[in-house]
């Protein structure tokens, strides 16, 4: 007798995780499989939460969720080969509990979040891969699972799989994902004693510091780096496009080697020791590479359908969200006992549309084309910006006119004026 | 046939790292694991299932969560699984522990006669491979040590026939149920869990059974009352004074490299010269 | 030990008085272990070890001898003190023929029950092992598993002993306060094996097993013994290859085999590449695989983590390759080449080869 629940939701991470909490909390009957040993086995973040996207599904996650650290500054470093122009932003207003952004280890915050899954009352199912959807027609009616014995029913099925999707790609519901719409990230976490931490990064008890660097570290690749502060260890990483890795012939690790030897860099690395080395796919592709997200008896959630704003470094609450929303469709649609059919599951998309998720990925969806044809952003402009810093900032007996002067100079010299004058335009189009 | 199979939940170890100043082992963030061992004893204790019929119950002494092990084997195929869990369990040590686990067996025996108890050969975060032969002993069974084969089980007779590795061999075995067996590695290959199975796990009400319900009435025979091993120090090893010398050369070419190592090495070590020229000769 | 270890302080460092009862607990005893008309070279190193310890407390060493009737049985007793005991006790019967956990069990309990000895150390060997928990739990007393280091408190009078713990990251010591004897296993290798000397003599103590056939329920009905090919002989030997998952595939193994060769070495694994099949669990060093002494380990794509650390770091050369600069074996080893062991390799082995050579040209 084969096993019938009125969703599945494939995979457990936090677009999973919301989707089955949300559906679990409404009373239908969810099942949740995941491919990894445990929740958040397989997935890998930074890691920064957002607090709004989390408190809309738990508003009391404070009280238990395993954070590291709430975020109350904010570093922007654009590098050359060994100095950087940085911007700080702290606020006091960071300060102030409720805290907007935490610091977290993603297994731990996956296998919290799923304990209330399962608290809610979906079922959980680990190491146990869907290999297939079943179909009948055109709808989706189920899973089909590595395991023997492996179909399972269901009224809908949610796809949370994760930006590799495989599931989607077969069903072909998406195409196969293109090396420039991916990034390929790696990242460390080093462990630091707390005194270093706060010292190093001037904070104290459970404040944060997040920093988000640009520049040459990614070698003329487009991309980024960042460095976080946990409790007691500090992730680093760096991530570029996967078309520029497979151009450049440099892996990511050896990206990641070059990066933590900055001059700029190395230094708060010192003391620590690493604990844990991993890398993942994100979404970059943006606006234009999400696919159909839905049809009959089916929807596409978190990354698996390309909900990342690269932008602004934002996926995880994108993926909270999506999947909130995809939940709400389906228990309004119970509700009112109408079938999951893809002229109902139009709503889905009419939530996201309404909601920041999609009018985000609008507002930036040209901005992976033009970074990606245009390198200098990467290149030159980190060069120019450190050495127009450079410039000013040593006292050399040149006077400050002739040091504007010069200044000036080499960015015409290095990009033209023309040249200079289409970086602006494309910058204010691709942020408009 | 009631086959009653001892599991324990351990870190695993490999990634259990010690912290670079505290000196403190990390045990947060190592995933918990079924001691990998146990999994031998779980599957032999499978496939005497799927030859003669029976039911497979697993044991287990330990935290609440070591309820996921129970459940991971549940979903391997184990009909029945209980947790014995104590704060008065606390401390123990293999003898202690050999002593709630034949406890619990014994209630176990009560509800359906138990024929045989397998364990695993050791656990890779203890390693001292003690409480099956505990076991045996307090329970007054036969006990069977490094088994790599169960030849054949007669119910009927309550007989068993084994082998059992030796130094330079096998020993071929005969002796009566009930009787435990501690399963040597790469007996078997596990089994891959079928759906069914695993939703059974997912579901299934494992049985807790505190002090009481195991059976344990005299306190002082568990926790670290009951234990006659009391550890007076964990220390982490003394780094060694000198890291390794790293050879290089400009070239970086591996012949100019081995070249390099070889002289250094002979340099300071002579009678290793002479050692490696007298074997290869 | 299986919960986590609290350290649990024996009350301060004042004498501890001994119970009467323990106080009548004296000597150091070895179980000597034999399997088909050897010795296992484990019951020497231990009688090496045991020495030591009896010397400290200035008791007597004995050790333990059971077997079939005959000369070769007797014989280990001379072995026994050729080796550094004062005295053995010497069980003969034909039931002790083969090893079955029943007769030896009642044995040596009896034994231990009728003399006494405060410490009786096994090697953690497949009989030791089986041996040991059944007599300590017969015997309700502490049993300390694969020790690697053994010492005497002298004011609680008590042994201290060393294993490691939590995957061997940390070392523990154990004590068995309250009760006697204080029983050890150590696995072989990891003490050193004492000089011979044939001239040392000692006293013989016979005992009767007391047990007839029929109650002995465990019958042997045949031995089986290992095929005669190369059996691997990782535990005694000087020279050895070790490889581990830096060998990124089985046909890469070849390479540690080509180097062996040359060396007349044999041939190491760590646990993760025996697991996936490459080589025989006999080659397998580490904590649950061998423990080696050799004069050269030769450690390639090995991480050095410490479970392999502590079977192989009493070598007396460890030469290690690894790509990653920072892998903890270049933290014991005593020479390491950073680079990619399947280029290394053969040009390792080329360059001593080239080297022997040489050094039969001119020697």
């Amino acid at each position: 007798m084969a096993e019938k629940f009125d969703v599945i939701v494939v995979g457990a991470g936090p677009s999973g995780n919301s989707a089955a909490l949300r559906l679990a909390e409404a009373g239908l009957s969810v099942l949740q499989i995941e491919r990894g040993e445990s929740p958040g086995s397989k997935n890998v973040q930074g890691a920064i939460l957002y607090s709004d996207a989390l408190e809309k599904l738990i508003p009391d996650f404070r009280d238990d969720a395993p954070l590291e650290r709430h975020v109350i500054e904010q570093r922007m470093w654009v590098l050359d080969d060994d100095s950087f122009v940085g911007s700080h932003y702290r606020s006091d207003s960071f300060n102030k509990p409720p805290y907007n952004r935490y610091t977290m280890i993603r297994s731990q915050f996956d296998k919290w979040f799923s304990e209330r899954v399962q608290k809610a009352g979906a079922l959980l199912i680990c190491e146990t891969t869907v290999t297939n959807l079943l179909l009948d027609g055109e709808r989706v009616i189920g899973v089909m699972t590595d395991r023997q014995g492996g179909e399972i029913y269901a009224d809908a099925v949610i796809l949370a799989d994760g930006v590799n999707s495989l599931l989607a790609k077969k069903a072909g519901f998406h195409p196969e994902l293109q090396p420039k719409d991916v990034a390929l990230a790696v990242k460390e976490i080093h462990f630091m004693p707390q005194e270093v931490i706060e010292q190093r990064f001037n904070v104290t008890g459970e404040e944060g510091v997040v920093i988000e660097m640009v520049g040459k570290i990614t070698k003329g690749m487009m991309g980024t780096g960042f460095l976080y502060t946990n409790r007691e260890s500090i992730t680093i990483g760096v991530g570029c496009m996967l078309s520029d890795f497979k151009k450049q012939k440099i892996t990511p690790y050896q990206l990641l080697e070059q990066m933590k030897a900055h001059p700029s860099i190395q230094p708060m690395l010192a003391g620590g020791e690493m604990k844990e080395y991993t890398a993942h796919l994100i979404p970059e592709g943006g606006f234009n590479a999400v696919p159909d997200l839905y049809g009959d008896g089916w929807m596409i959630v978190g990354d698996a359908g390309m909900f990342v704003n690269a932008v602004h470094r934002e996926g995880s609450n994108l993926a909270m969200t999506t999947g909130m929303h995809a939940a709400d469709t389906l228990i309004e649609l119970k509700s009112e006992g109408k079938a999951f059919t893809a002229e109902n599951l139009k709503r889905y998309k009419a939530r996201l549309d309404e909601s920041f998720v999609m009018k985000d990925l609008k507002k930036y969806k040209n901005m992976p084309d033009v970074f990606h044809t245009n390198p200098q952003f990467f290149n030159d402009y980190p060069d120019l910006i450190s050495q127009a810093a450079r410039t000013m900032l040593t006292v050399d007996g040149v006077d400050k006119k002739t040091k504007e002067r010069e200044i000036r100079k080499s960015f015409r010299h290095r990009r033209s004026l023309f040249g200079l004058m289409g970086d602006a335009f494309k910058l204010w189009r691709a942020f408009e | 046939m009631h086959i009653v199979v001892c599991i324990k939940q351990v870190p695993d170890s490999a990634q259990i790292r010690v912290h670079p100043v505290t000196n403190t082992i990390m045990r947060q963030g190592v995933p918990a694991i079924v001691n990998p061992y146990d999994l031998f004893a779980l599957e032999e204790a499978l496939r005497l299932k799927d030859a003669y019929g029976g039911r497979v119950t697993v044991l287990t002494m330990g935290p609440p969560m070591a309820e996921t092990a129970l459940r991971k084997a549940i979903s391997y195929g184990a009909d029945d699984a209980v947790l014995v869990t104590d704060r008065a369990f606390a401390g123990s040590d293999t003898l202690a522990t050999s002593c709630a686990l034949a406890s619990a067996i014994t209630q176990i025996h009560k509800d359906m006669p138990v024929d045989l108890v397998f364990t695993g050969k050791q656990t890779i975060d203890g390693d001292t491979a003690q409480v099956g032969p505990g076991i045996a002993k307090r329970l007054n069974m036969q006990l069977l040590t490094y088994v790599s084969k169960v030849r054949s089980v007669d119910l009927e007779k309550h007989e068993i026939m084994v082998e059992r590795r030796s130094e330079g061999g096998v020993q071929l075995l005969k002796t009566s149920t009930p009787s435990l067996i501690t399963v040597l590695e790469g007996t078997n290959e596990m089994r891959f869990a079928t759906m069914a199975n695993m939703f059974r796990a997912s579901r299934y009400p494992v049985k807790v059974w505190n002090r009481e319900q195991a059976g344990i009435e005299d306190i002082a025979s568990v926790g670290l009352k009951g234990s006659p091993t009391v550890v007076s120090k964990v220390f982490a090893p003394t780094p060694r004074a000198v890291k390794a010398e790293i050879i290089q050369c400009e070239s970086n070419d591996p012949k100019d490299l081995s070249v390099t190592l070889l002289a250094k090495v002979f340099a300071k070590n002579p009678k290793l010269e002479n050692e490696i020229a007298k074997r290869a000769a | 030990m299986s919960e986590a270890p609290e350290a649990k302080k024996p009350a301060g460092k004042k004498r501890i008085e001994l119970d009467d009862r323990l106080k009548a607990y004296k000597g150091v005893w070895v179980f000597i272990e034999h399997e088909r008309g050897k010795i296992h070279p484990v019951s020497l190193e231990l009688l090496g070890e045991g020495r030591k310890l009896a010397d400290s407390l200035g008791v007597e060493l004995a050790g333990v001898v059971m077997g079939v009737p005959n000369d070769t049985t007797r014989s280990f007793c001379f072995e026994a003190f050729f080796h550094g005991a004062d005295l053995c006790y010497l069980m003969e019967d034909p039931l002790l023929t083969d090893y079955r956990n029943e007769p030896f069990t009642k044995g040596l309990t009896d034994l231990v029950n009728k003399y006494q000895p405060e410490i009786l150390l096994l090697g953690a060997t497949t009989l030791g092992r089986d041996l040991a928990g059944s007599v300590a739990t017969t015997l309700k007393t502490g049993l300390t598993a694969d020790c690697t280091e053994l010492n005497v408190d002298l004011d609680a009078r008590s042994l201290l002993a060393t294993r490691p713990t939590f995957g061997g990251s940390l070392l523990c010591t154990i004590q068995t306060l309250n009760y006697r004897p204080q029983m050890a296993t150590v696995r072989p290798r990891v003490m050193p094996m004492p000089e011979r000397d044939a001239r040392r003599d000692g006293r013989i103590i016979e005992d009767k097993l007391g047990m007839v056939e029929s109650s002995i329920i465990t019958k042997v009905l045949e031995f089986i013994p290992d095929a005669m090919q190369d059996k691997p002989q990782l535990p005694f030997a000087d020279i050895i290859v070790s490889g581990g998952r830096g060998m990124k595939k089985p046909e890469n193994f070849k390479l540690i085999w080509d180097l062996a060769q040359v060396l007349g070495a044999e041939v190491g694994a760590t646990r993760p590449v025996v697991q996936a099949g490459w080589v025989d669990l006999e080659r397998q060093v580490g904590q649950s695989g061998k423990t080696v002494r050799p004069k050269l380990y030769i450690a390639a794509g090995i991480s050095g983590a410490i479970q392999h650390r502590v079977g192989m770091d009493a070598a007396d050369v460890i030469i290690a390759i690894n790509n990653d600069p920072n892998a903890p074996i270049f933290d014991f080893a005593h020479y390491g080449i950073v680079g990619n062991a399947m280029t290394i390799l053969p040009a390792l082995t080329e360059a001593f080869k080239a080297h022997l050579a040489t050094a039969r040209k001119a020697g």
